[in-house]
């Protein structure tokens, strides 16, 4: 569904009017360009390109297709389906004027690597005793049987690399829209470093009732 | 930054030691109404719109500690009526003293 891509900026909080504090995330994000409207006859499936933010360097190939969009750099490109590929057009600035307070959307964005990691903070295994002799304190324990099936079954929560992945987490709320400096307060945490890029996506669900 | 409602109220400059009064609104039944609660500051944290206070203050021999958001919109107005002179930024002893021993030295 129709969304916005954004920057994670820092965390802070905003009251209510009765008083009640609303933990947030600020995100930055800055009107986004449509750069390629695809429809079902064209290439099978109905999206919206859209592009985002500037950047020193891009390919020739980049400049090439965004040069539709009168675009000359771009960040990052992400593309939202739409049932309604023929209400864009290529060039049109997309804001945050597309969200309304209230609304829950859903936030995805490439969370912090962690590194090599134990099953205990990978996995949240509990781990071993700590105390009275015990020296298995954070091992994963038995990984499998004896002979049958002779091997570790597929899958299974072993240590290794963790975080550095795209993460979605579903229906935040917006608690508030800034036109003016182009920011929306998403309640909660939302995955990813600071300045990190961030996908904003209106729910499916809501955009079915309209 | 991403504030609107961060006017400043007629929030006197206090710290801890010092002996006020908050001014708070709350609800009740539909009608709001101010409510006052008069105690020692004895605690100070946060920075930004995060900034909280609390206020510690003895009824009948039960302490009450009462933390308040200093940029909450509920948070009227803060009255010092007594400043205090304190050695350390936590006054966390006060929680076990009573009596006299549990008063802050009056700023000269």
């Amino acid at each position: 569904m129709i969304g916005l891509i954004g920057k994670k900026k820092n965390m802070t909080q905003i009251f209510a009017d009765d008083g009640t504090v609303i933990p947030v995330t600020i995100v930055e994000a800055n009107p986004c360009v449509v750069t390629q409207v695809k429809t079902e006859e064209k290439d099978g499936y109905s999206a919206i390109q859209l592009g985002f933010g500037k950047k020193r360097k891009i390919s020739m190939a980049l400049k090439g297709h965004i040069k539709k969009g009168k675009l000359e750099s771009v960040e990052s490109i992400f593309e939202f389906r739409v049932s309604n590929p023929e209400n864009y057009k290529v060039g049109q600035l997309l804001d945050v004027e597309i969200f309304t307070e209230g609304e829950l959307i859903d936030v995805s964005g490439f969370s912090k690597g962690k590194g090599f990691q134990g099953v205990v903070k990978r996995h949240g295994f509990s781990g071993g005793p700590k105390t009275h002799g015990s020296t298995s304190h954070r091992v994963p324990g038995s990984v499998g049987a004896s002979a049958t099936p002779g091997r570790v079954v597929k899958g299974k929560k072993l240590p290794g690399r963790m975080g550095g992945e795209r993460i979605t987490v579903k229906n935040l709320k917006i608690v508030r829209v800034e036109k003016n400096n182009d920011l929306v307060a998403v309640k909660g945490a939302i995955p990813g470093s600071r300045n990190g890029i961030v996908i904003l996506r209106k729910i499916a669900s809501k955009e079915k009732k309209r | 930054m991403n504030k609107k409602e961060t006017e400043k109220k007629e929030i006197t400059a206090f710290n801890s030691g010092d002996t006020v009064q908050v001014f708070v609104q709350i609800q009740e039944g539909g009608k709001t109404r101010i409510q006052r609660f008069q105690g020692t500051v004895i605690k100070k944290r946060g920075e930004g719109i995060s900034q909280t206070f609390t206020v510690r203050k003895v009824t009948q021999g039960i302490g009450i500690e009462r933390i308040f958001p200093l940029n909450s919109p509920t948070l009227e107005k803060i009255k010092v009526i007594k400043r205090g002179k304190t050695r350390r930024a936590k006054l966390y002893y006060l929680r076990a003293r009573k009596g006299k021993k549990a008063k802050v030295k009056e700023a000269r």
